[in-house]
């Protein structure tokens, strides 16, 4: 049989997704639901002075108006509220608790009816007073007010007094906006009581992140709510935390006694988490020579006023470049605003996009060619741990990316290919993420039919996590993967961590090993007891279970129908649950890199960008998908376009509001924006990072392609531009 | 819309819009039901048929996964009031496939891994099965084009050209 890691395989959750029988969280009809509509905050901070519900109240089919005031209990302290991705530094924010503002869009009450227009209606009915209090919501303006938090790279050497004395030198200020992660399914929650227990169908990354918060802040015992997400509409980040509809469903289901659900509007949606807006600042020496004499990066990012969310931008220039000085600073802003949270590749999205674009400026500043520079600055260890890598095939990604994009054509010189009135650019970046893993737990139930059922509490956001976990268990026990169930999004179910930062395939698939060493062991057990069993005498890592036996790897005559092992044993099934072995090792460093290629094609007159070509040369360990992976990748380059040149969320600071929550005016790419998209996997071998070599690549796909469209931009137009998005207003002035 | 007329309704008496029975042909079946009139065929589609294929991602017509197709054209249902189709021939995600075989543009999007999270995958087929009908199509840009209006956040945009141009050649 042919293994299924490593081939090419359709996800095994197609057809469901393709005939619309995929049950999302606001999908769940059950008879007599009702149906909640948020009203929300229209001022960015003070307190409610008074909710009238009157007119809400009178309308027909409206059930009830919960407020702070007329709310069920909640917790009072903030650990009930303190989920698994919580900050640690701050107090979470809780729903419908008390007459506090602190944000716009803060939900203040939910109007529960019988159905959802008449719930809509309503909402319109209640009327809100507020005291305001003066609110901040501009980064620019507030910058001076930034505090660091404590950062894990320690300074090297003495950067800025190398950087004062390098030969060639690149400082500049690059920004990145505030984003949203705009995931296509809104945000729902629908919760049906079941026997007197509360079971909730959510969008959530992390189903036993959202069970443990709702025990908490509802004072439930662990058997009294199960969350279920069997299906998700796209994450991002935006489904890590527990967002407040699920507390509003539950609330709503108590005080009723009813099952309810709420699903938010796309506009509610931008009162949740976004990636904080982040101005970071580079400065980098060199050598005459071109190797980094200093390197300095501090970044100003956006939280709330109530929590601390921080992900280093700063510390990627050590892992990508050798530098005897650097130094590191990661810098909060507290606004009046949402806390910001985990969008696609958090820290490095942004931070490698700045360190990106002042690499390719320095390649300028040094007239190098930008690849150049990078292999002569490439780091064969981590530069702030001094270690080496399990492995790291980027100097392969630069390779085989220019050779795909046909790099060795290119003109260095800014404006000097074009295409009739059209002005072409050629730009490149590197990318870097980390390839961790979390402790995981699978159980896999074999029954004698040969049907094997995997199943862990995962989330599959559109990653492919069905699909691996099937291939993986396919191979690990023999069996075809239509043999094969996987069984995720479920509370109840084993161990698994939040589905995020790349790390559920490396965690899942490990375990899925172990666990299968285990069947493999009871089964070895059951076909030795067997009369003249041919497997006398091996141990468990000297048989393997192919084609639906179990066989000695030296001598495939030597084995015994997995079916009739059972047989003789009376076992009807065999149930195994292991986790995997998370190394706590530290002499090496963990990670997964890329080499971006782009090309853009600029109206010369309107100032309009394509992005006419990608290639992303990606090396990430063990690829158990191609298939499945490469759309991964190709999302995270779609992702990297609309960060370039599309997405940006509009404030206006007067008021203290989103002026574009909606997905119109918040520029998405959408099919015509994208072109030719080229996904290169570089073989990297690596025994060291974990068993099965997984290093992930939910993140890795977005990282570094930004700033090669922005280098590309350069090139094409010979104007710099650092402030993303790159709209055509800010290159229509051609120097 | 569902905000006109309602400016009465501030009394404690208020009441909401009657309900009006109508008929629609909903894959091939005859359906009765009493929607409200400010009920959007999407919701009807939804919350009264339990037809759950169809998605709402903004209710607005920006995102197109709420795309259907009445009587052969391709739609945003969340744009469209249910009375407003009273009579009218409908088909959903829910109703392309024939007895268990997939619709060669669903196989496709299965061959061709079209989607990622699926959110977005019931409207892109029937825009594309929409598409397909209207016969303007027939280079990769010009299905990037005409399929724009269908948003996928995952970014499977390549892959959805390459599905389209599957069932194109094979139908």
């Amino acid at each position: 049989m042919a293994s299924y890691i490593g081939s090419a395989t359709s996800r095994v959750d197609g057809r469901p997704k393709v005939t619309g029988e995929a049950r999302y969280a606001g999908e769940f009809n059950v008879p007599g639901l009702v149906h909640g509509y948020v009203i929300e905050s229209t001022i960015p901070k003070g307190r409610i002075v008074r909710i009238d519900t009157s007119g809400a109240l009178g309308v027909d089919g409206v059930i009830d108006v919960l407020t702070h005031q007329s709310r069920p209990p909640m917790a009072d302290k903030d650990n009930a509220y303190k989920d698994e991705v919580a900050p640690e530094e701050g107090s979470p924010y809780r729903p419908l608790y008390d007459d506090r503002i602190l944000f716009t869009g803060q939900p203040v009450a939910l109007v529960l009816a019988e159905d959802w227009e008449t719930a809509r209606v309503a909402a319109s009915m209640v009327k809100v007073e507020y005291q305001k209090e003066p609110h901040v919501t501009d980064l620019h303006a507030e910058r001076s007010r930034a505090f660091a938090i404590d950062a894990p790279e320690k300074p090297r050497g003495d950067a800025a007094k190398a950087f004062a004395s390098a030969a060639v030198r690149h400082a500049a200020e690059y920004f990145i906006p505030t984003e949203h992660h705009n995931p296509m399914e809104l945000f729902a929650s629908t919760a049906i009581w079941e026997d007197g227990r509360l079971t909730v169908y959510d969008k959530t990354q992390g189903v036993q992140n959202v069970q443990k918060y709702l025990c908490g802040v509802f004072k439930m015992k662990p058997d009294e709510v199960r969350v279920m997400s069997p299906y998700m509409g796209g994450g991002f980040g935006a489904g890590l935390r527990p967002q407040y509809q699920v507390v509003l469903a539950v609330l709503g289901a108590s005080a009723l006694k009813r099952p309810v659900r709420v699903m938010l509007t796309r506009a509610q949606m931008y009162a949740l988490g976004y990636r904080p807006a982040s101005i970071e600042r580079l400065a980098l020496g060199a050598s005459s020579g071109g190797t980094l004499e200093s390197v300095q990066h501090e970044a100003i990012a956006v939280t709330s006023q109530f929590e601390e969310f921080a992900r280093n931008d700063t510390g990627w220039g050590n892992l990508l470049y050798r530098s005897p000085n650097a130094k590191f600073e990661h810098r909060l802003v507290k606004l009046d605003l949402p806390t910001s949270c985990d969008m696609r590749a958090p820290g490095a999205a942004t931070g490698v996009y700045a360190l990106e674009c002042a690499m390719d400026e320095l390649a300028i500043a040094l007239k190098t060619d930008p690849v150049q520079l990078r292999l002569q600055c490439y780091s064969e260890r981590h530069q702030g741990e001094d270690v080496p890598y399990t492995s790291k095939q980027l100097r392969e990604c630069y390779r085989q990316g220019a050779a795909e994009f046909g790099w060795d054509r290119r003109n260095a010189e800014p404006r000097s290919m074009r295409e009739g009135s059209e002005l072409v650019g050629w730009g490149m970046a590197s990318g870097v993420w980390e390839a961790l893993q979390m402790p995981a737990t699978v159980r896999i139930v074999l029954t004698a039919n040969g049907h094997a059922e995997v199943a862990t509490a995962a989330s599959d956001i559109g990653t492919g996590t069905y699909t691996i976990m099937a291939q993986v268990a396919a191979d690990m026990l023999g069996l075809p993967i239509d043999s094969i169930s996987v069984k995720l999004g479920d509370s109840t179910l084993p161990q698994c961590p939040l589905e995020g930062g790349s790390w559920i395939a490396s965690s899942v698939c490990n375990a899925i090993a172990n666990t299968a060493r285990a069947v493999r062991g009871d089964l070895l057990e059951l076909a030795k007891e067997m009369k003249d069993s041919p497997l006398a005498g091996v141990g468990v890592d000297d048989v393997a279970l192919i084609d639906g036996k179990i066989a000695s790897k030296r001598d495939a005559t030597r084995a015994v129908p997995i079916a009739s092992a059972m047989q003789s044993g009376n076992a009807e099934r065999i149930t195994r649950e292991e986790a995997n072995k998370v190394d706590e090792d530290k002499s090496h460093a963990r990670n997964v890199h890329s080499a971006i290629f782009a090309e853009v094609k600029v109206d010369e007159e309107l100032g309009v960008i394509r992005v006419t070509r990608v290639v992303n040369a990606v090396a990430a360990g063990r690829i158990l998908n191609p298939k499945t992976a490469h759309s991964q990748v190709m999302g995270g380059v779609v992702w990297g376009i609309g960060m370039a040149l599309h997405e940006e969320t509009l404030f206006d600071h007067h008021f203290g509001r989103v002026m574009n929550a909606n997905i119109a005016e918040y520029h998405v790419p959408v099919n015509a924006d994208i072109h030719d998209i080229k996904v290169i996997f570089v073989e990297e071998p690596d025994e060291i990072v974990n068993p099965l070599g997984i290093k992930g690549l939910g993140e890795i796909g977005i990282v570094g392609v930004a700033a090669a469209i922005a280098n590309a931009v350069y090139h094409a137009t010979g104007k710099r531009v650092r402030d993303l998005p790159i709209t055509l207003d800010k290159v229509i002035q051609f120097e | 819309m569902a905000r006109s007329g309602t400016a009465k309704l501030t009394t404690r008496t208020a009441s909401v819009p009657e309900k009006i029975p109508i008929r629609l042909t909903v894959n091939g079946s005859q359906m009765e039901l009493r929607v409200a009139p400010w009920t959007t065929l999407l919701d009807a589609l939804r919350d009264h048929l339990d037809l759950t294929g169809t998605k709402k991602g903004c209710d607005h017509g920006q995102c197109g996964a709420c795309t259907v197709l009445v009587d052969g054209r391709r739609i945003n249902s969340c744009l469209t009031l249910a009375v407003m189709k009273e009579g009218a021939e409908i088909i959903t995600i829910e109703g392309l496939a024939r007895n268990g075989e997939l619709h060669p543009l669903q196989q496709a999007f299965i061959d061709q891994d079209a989607f990622q999270c699926g959110y977005c995958t019931s409207g892109q087929i029937c825009s594309a099965a929409g598409l397909l009908a209207e016969g303007k199509a027939r280079t990769p840009n010009e299905i990037r084009e005409l399929m724009s209006g269908n948003i996928c956040r995952c970014g499977a945009y390549p892959n959805i050209v390459a599905a389209i141009l599957q069932a194109m050649e094979r139908s």
